[in-house]
């Protein structure tokens, strides 16, 4: 049961990250939107993600209470020394959460509380994911110091250094790149989907560079990301997959080839990007400085415990799975 | 500010506000699909309005009340990862249903609200009955895991360790079904009322007159019904707290003395150090009636608890005077809305009427917010009642004191923008739906 857990928090944060990061990319890619375009470009993006957008941000939930209460040692060190930047992640969801709503139910449209709601939506949308990336960087490369003595080093410098910056900018990158690929089918105007393919290019390389900083960073700190990648037989394959479905998406990618596998070729793309990180550190999940670690398969709670979360987890989604599904057919699938 | 103080007031602060957007997101869909019902049999224009204005009532408060829940579920280990490390395993159950009904009340509120001529009449019409069934739900899972905290069960405590934890039995522990049975309730007479009280203003105004009395009507029967039935309720809730939680109980009557023929104490002002209540008014015999059905039973008080394990009395005592207070009044405006309903048709345009409803707006939401206050204060000085102290799941990390400023400041804003978007909802009705 437990292995059935675990699975399920890595389905939960894949397809947050798919789903919600999506929704994050959306309001990256309108704060990289020209003015001009940028109305336009709201109004496809709303259509796209108004009737899914609260559900798809419900897998962090799972995430959350998976944590608590199958992990709960997990649960309460990453509460402890990731506080600041869990923080400003819900500060973050706050804003997004909220403002996104405001600015559709916002019954009288007028110019100065739109631009409010706007700003507030962009700007959360480049940190709420900025800060996730953050987390789980510092939490997967050593950088979290339980014996440190003084604030800054305890919980300060445990997230704030080059190696999770710079994978928080990679994740933000990688959620604008989701959105620009996914919104790519979302209109038939032949012109506003050459925009958005320039989008998804240009996200594209601005993820690749980001990438790349982060192997730098990783060099800097000293956090031996390439051992890692390159020592695990299922992430180097991963990142291979990666690579040649990013190499195979620079072909295919024009106005008229089915846009439907430009997509899944994406997800795929990003859900190898999770594996590999996720693999090269099984099953440790927070890693400290020192080299300590606290294991998903040695931290867990009791058997009773994990037993009762795993059938919780599988009935709820005999629940869950189906009614999602038949949501976005009914919006996503239906209507096109 | 000391950290402990900080911690406790961040969560209070975020709990308060959180219950609120939560229980108007939970009892609102209810009536909206009620009022899309009436549209669906009879066709009557005005019912589907009224059903498209809720639904974004709806919205707005889903939408808040999701983030703060997001909040909560964070704040948890933010602020008390003592507690989470022993608590999580233990009352996690009720949390991870409540995440699937949660999940399925969202994927049920994107069919309704973007469902309008795309969908099945009797689908659209279902899927805003899921949004209000699984948020009622999610509501009594949340309530029966803060019922763990007040009647700790499913595991033994062994010389500081938690054995043989058993999820589904701490979920359904003594205290789950009175709490939840009492908080859904409350959600209801709460939010009917306040639903109510804002028809009735504009009743009162004389604006779309046919849009709001319909609204109205929907709203306050099933406020006044729940604030009717409310007592009985409470009654189930004040013998369990004597039963789990004496300390809890004494606070809330500010009884200091074990005695037979035990008084009630109504109102007045507690003095710890004397242990006295002053210019209370005392009804002999009452209590030990309340408790335990017989005048002369002997009730434990506040002397029978060593003071490190006390509660705060004065707070207690105050919330819950204002708790049943208010909560009294309500039950009598209720009985005075279904004569108004069954008997005095006349009365329910009268001026008088509708002011007394127009004043009554706020009641139920301060009752809530006292009740919770009781549950919460009344545990103290336990975050696990009898296991493990509040004071000993705080968090080690310093400065909490900045995170509650700001935390006080998001919830502040938020509350504005809220109360700012239901005014130009309201302030658009005519044009909205006067074609």
């Amino acid at each position: 049961m437990l292995y059935i857990v675990i699975l399920f928090l890595f389905a939960s944060i894949t397809l947050y990250f798919l789903l919600g990061g999506a929704d994050f990319g959306a309001g990256i890619i309108e704060l990289f939107t020209s003015t001009d375009n940028k109305h336009r470009t709201r109004k496809t993006m709303y259509q796209a993600i108004g009737p899914i957008w609260e559900a798809n941000h419900m897998w962090l939930i799972i995430t959350v209470v998976i944590l608590f209460v199958g992990f709960p040692d997990i649960y309460s060190e990453m509460c402890t020394y990731l506080h600041i930047p869990l923080l400003i992640l819900l500060l973050g969801i706050i804003a997004r959460g909220t403002a996104f709503t405001f600015r559709n139910y916002d019954a009288i449209k007028g110019e100065r509380t739109q631009n409010l709601y706007n700003h507030l939506f962009i700007y959360s949308s480049f940190v709420t994911p900025m800060f996730l990336g953050i987390i789980a960087g510092s939490a997967l490369s050593g950088q979290i110091d339980p014996t440190a003595k003084d604030f800054a080093h305890a919980y300060v410098f445990s997230w704030f250094n080059w190696f999770s910056v710079a994978v928080g900018l990679f994740t933000v990158a990688l959620c604008g790149f989701l959105a620009a690929i996914y919104i790519v089918g979302e209109t038939d105007d032949v012109n506003d989907i050459k925009r958005y393919i320039k989008k998804a290019k240009v996200s594209n390389i601005a993820a690749v560079i980001c990438g790349g900083l982060v192997f730098i960073a990783s060099e800097i700190e000293h956090v031996g990301l390439s051992h890692w990648i390159f020592g695990n037989a299922i992430s180097l394959v991963a990142v291979i997959a990666a690579t040649l479905s990013l190499i195979l998406l620079w072909f295919i990618i024009s106005e008229k080839r089915n846009r439907q596998w430009i997509r899944l070729l994406a997800a795929f793309q990003v859900s190898m990007i999770l594996i590999s990180v996720g693999a090269t550190r099984f099953p440790r999940f927070v890693i400290f400085k020192g080299g300590g670690s606290m294991s998903l398969l040695a931290d867990h709670a009791t058997s009773n415990t994990i037993n009762d979360l795993g059938i919780g987890l599988l009935v709820g989604s005999l629940f869950i799975l189906p009614a999602l599904g038949y949501l976005y057919y009914s919006f996503r699938w239906k209507d096109r | 500010m000391d950290d402990f103080i900080a911690a406790r007031s961040q969560m209070a602060l975020s709990l308060g506000f959180h219950i609120i957007y939560s229980c108007i997101g939970m009892v609102m869909p209810v009536f909206m699909a009620i009022s899309h019902y009436k549209w669906i049999k009879t066709k009557n224009q005005v019912y589907k309005n009224v059903t498209i204005a809720w639904s974004k009532g709806v919205a707005i408060f889903f939408a808040t009340g999701a983030v703060s829940g997001t909040m909560l579920s964070f704040e948890l280990g933010l602020l008390w990862p003592g507690f989470m490390k022993h608590a999580g395993p233990i009352f996690g159950m009720p949390f991870s249903l409540e995440g699937t009904a949660f999940f399925i009340e969202a994927i049920a509120l994107g069919f309704f609200l973007y469902g309008w001529n795309k969908l099945n009449t009797w689908f659209h019409w279902f899927t805003g009955v899921v949004v209000g069934l699984s948020g009622i739900a999610s509501g009594i899972l949340v309530v029966s895991a803060n019922s763990w905290m007040n009647s700790p069960s499913g595991f033994d405590y062994v010389n500081g360790k938690y054995l043989n934890i058993n999820p589904l039995k701490a979920m359904l522990n003594e205290a789950w079904f009175s709490e939840a049975l009492h908080m859904t309730i409350a959600a209801f007479s709460a939010t009917g009322f306040a639903v109510a009280g804002i028809h009735a203003l504009m009743i009162y105004r004389k604006q779309n007159v046919a849009f709001h009395t319909k609204s109205f009507k929907i709203a306050i029967l099933f406020g006044a019904a729940a604030a009717i039935l409310q007592p009985l309720s409470g009654d189930i809730s004040a013998k369990g707290a004597a039963k789990r939680q004496p300390a809890k109980l004494a606070a809330m009557e500010a009884y200091f003395h074990t005695q037979e023929y035990a008084p009630l104490v109504i109102g007045g002002i507690p003095d710890t150090a004397a242990k006295k209540v002053n210019y209370g008014l005392e009804i002999p015999g009452l209590l030990s009636f309340l408790v335990h059905d017989n005048f002369k039973t002997t009730v434990n008080g506040l002397d029978k608890i060593p003071v490190k394990d006390q509660p705060p009395v004065a707070v207690t005592h105050y919330a819950f005077q204002i708790m049943v207070g208010i909560g009294t009044m309500m039950m009598f405006i209720g009985i005075l809305y279904f004569i108004a309903l069954w008997k005095k048709k006349e009365w329910l345009t009268k001026a008088w009427f509708l002011k007394l409803f127009i004043i009554a707006t706020p009641t139920g939401f301060i009752a809530l917010e006292a009740g919770w206050t009781v549950t919460e204060v009344g545990r103290q000085p336990w975050i696990i009642q009898g296991i493990m102290r509040t004071s000993d799941a705080v968090t080690k990390m310093p400065g909490i004191q900045y995170t509650f400023y700001l935390f006080t400041f998001i919830y502040f804003t938020l509350s504005v923008f809220v109360i700012f978007l239901l005014k130009r909802q309201i302030q658009m009705v005519p044009e909205l739906y006067d074609r």
